[in-house]
């Protein structure tokens, strides 16, 4: 390191990132825990030269909001369902590939192609997959019930409304379930594929030699060694869940519900519409109690995690 | 004799017993074959699905019989979506923001890396620390203020709002940081030496040594840029990126779309992404596994 005397030099390099921060970063943090004190906060109305009264209006104000808690379920069934199901699936494929040597390189770049995607764009391809087109009993024009629900037939199933006017919530749910399982592979995958080449393979020609069968050397010397990997995409796997928004805008348009359904809105949206309406004080609340789930979600994990992840 | 007979007997339950073996790995590694395959398929098939549907007739496209290769190849689709949605000013809204945003993040990011990794000032490791403390905080607490930063300074349906709030990425200058602490401190000894400058010097060896990094937040930039969504739909609507006119171009939901054009837009949007990819794959999946962000 270099003893500088011209201290000025470094601050000069550092101006533009410091100035940026401090404006809209570090700012935003002392403003927002500032707005949410402030009963029904606006914007608008503060340059009016409203002023308003410091309590805790607003958090009482979202908590009793039907919509809020609307989101609040719909954000933790896409959790809680997701992050299971796209974890497990990651860790086959990933143990999977990590088994084979031909096609290896091949498999593996397809299995990242969703990540380099637009989620808005390809849940619109989705929403095309799931949706009915038309009007099927109608006229003479054949149309058709969307590629899933011909799958679906082929296979001697009954043909589901997933996405169009009168779906069920249930069915609306699957949907986002399923594109959001898709949407999350690629990032599991290439963490725990990374994770699993740099496991030691004595220990694998150690269990060969035990005569181990496969299935145990997965349960005790594949999913333990790999554990910090599995806690990281567990753990990024939640925090992503909670803020779960553009997948759903993608399938269902900016209205966030299935034509006259129920709405699919989740905390992240709730937070956005009361700032696009000028209630920033709600938003304001509404993100920090958002915040505070992730926080001890987090933190929940952390505690899980010391007891079983093996560094 | 009989130690003959033992010897042979456990020869036969040795042969058995690998042939049972070779059997296993080869059903296993048929299966596992199978399971990628089935699995590969899933996540491929809604691009194919977008191809081949962009390039169908609507009617064929509504035929209760789903046809998986079009009959005749439509490639005015294309054309149509490209005006339908008006993509070109999109393309041109959305190359601006990224090309900008990523040029000028990329001189802050170096600047501040150099500064942290390099120069010895006062409050370096409690400003370093104070930086990385803010990664921790999720984005959205962050958005509300500057949503009405942006609205106070007038900054609305500009581009200076779509690009200035986001050229600081804490991420970015702790990797980058990382990285120019891993090239000897001799060679900068050795620059002021020769009384080479500190821009020259970092123009000279130290950009080169850390280009991967470099082309790693490149990429991962051009790509926020072109996904993201949600801030332009607050700040922007009147000056749209890619993303939102996309959607906002194809919004009905009633099953009465022409989705053969709709498909094709999507594909358009698409494409540019996969040829980065196709391109830069090694970059982008280093990039991806050391930072764990999306976009």
């Amino acid at each position: 390191m270099v003893e500088s005397r011209h201290q000025w030099k470094a601050w000069l390099y550092l101006s533009p990132a410091i100035i940026l921060l401090l404006i809209f970063t570090v700012w935003p943090i002392f403003n927002t825990l500032r707005m949410a004190f402030l009963d029904g906060y606006g914007n608008m109305a503060a340059i009016g030269g409203r002023t308003f009264e410091f309590g805790i209006d607003n958090f009482v104000k979202v908590i009793d909001y039907k919509d809020f808690l609307l989101c609040l379920k719909n954000t933790a069934i896409l959790c809680v369902a997701t992050v299971p199901i796209s974890t497990i699936l990651a860790l086959l494929i990933a143990v999977a590939l990590n088994s084979i040597k031909p096609l290896q390189k091949t498999l593996q770049t397809i299995f990242f192609l969703p990540y380099v995607t637009n989620s808005i764009a390809i849940g619109m391809v989705f929403a095309a997959m799931f949706n009915i087109v038309g009007l099927r009993d109608g006229g003479t024009n054949a149309q058709t019930w969307g590629i899933i629900n011909n799958a679906i037939e082929f296979f001697g199933g009954e043909p589901i409304n997933w996405i169009n006017a009168g779906s069920t919530y249930t069915a609306n749910i699957f949907v986002m379930i399923v594109y959001i399982v898709w949407n999350a592979l690629p990032f599991k995958i290439l963490i725990l594929l990374g994770g699993l080449q740099s496991i030691n393979k004595q220990y694998y020609d150690a269990a060969k030699v035990d005569g181990t069968r496969k299935f145990r050397v997965l349960t005790r010397i594949t999913v333990p060694l790999l554990s910090p990997m599995l806690a990281y995409v567990i753990i990024t796997g939640f925090i992503g869940g909670f803020k779960e928004y553009s997948s759903i805008i993608g399938i269902f348009g900016d209205k966030m519900s299935a034509p006259g359904g129920e709405s699919l809105n989740t905390m992240v949206g709730f937070v956005y519409d009361a700032l696009a309406r000028d209630r920033q004080g709600r938003a304001c609340a509404a993100a920090l109690i958002l915040f505070v789930i992730i926080l001890i979600v987090t933190l929940i994990n952390n505690k899980f995690i010391k007891k079983h992840v093996h560094y | 004799m009989s130690k003959s007979v033992m010897s042979v007997m456990q020869e036969r339950d040795i042969q058995k017993r690998t042939f049972m073996q070779k059997m296993f790995k080869i059903f296993g590694k048929t299966g596992t074959y199978a399971f990628l395959f089935i699995m590969a398929l899933i996540v491929l098939f809604p691009f194919y699905w977008m191809i081949i549907s962009s390039l169908k007739t609507l009617p064929e496209y509504r035929q209760a019989i789903p046809t998986f290769w079009p009959k005749q190849i439509i490639w005015g689709n294309y054309a149509e979506a490209f005006s339908a949605a008006s993509l070109a000013e999109l393309f041109t809204n959305t190359v601006i923001v990224g090309v900008a945003s990523t040029l000028l993040s990329l001189v802050i990011t170096v600047l501040s890396a150099f500064a942290f990794a390099r120069l010895e000032f006062k409050g370096r490791e409690a400003v370093f620390g104070a930086m990385l403390a803010t990664m921790m905080i999720p984005g959205e607490l962050f958005t509300i203020t500057n949503y009405i930063t942006v609205t106070n300074l007038k900054w609305t349906d500009t581009f200076q709002a779509l690009i200035v709030p986001f050229l600081v990425s804490t991420f970015y200058i702790y990797l980058l940081r990382q990285n120019f602490m891993q090239i000897p401190n001799e060679l900068y000894l050795a620059a002021k030496v020769d009384g080479t400058s500190d821009i020259k010097y970092l123009w000279r060896v130290m950009i080169p040594l850390a280009l991967p990094t470099l082309i790693s937040i490149t990429i991962l930039k051009m790509m926020g840029a072109w996904n993201t969504y949600i801030w332009p739909n607050l700040v922007a609507k009147n000056l749209p990126l890619i993303t939102n006119g996309l959607r906002n171009a194809f919004t009905d939901t009633s099953g009465q779309a022409n989705y053969p054009v709709q498909m094709a837009a999507v594909a358009l949007v698409s494409a540019p992404l996969f040829l980065v990819f196709l391109f830069l794959r090694k970059y982008i999946m280093q990039g991806v596994s050391r930072s764990g962000i999306k976009g």
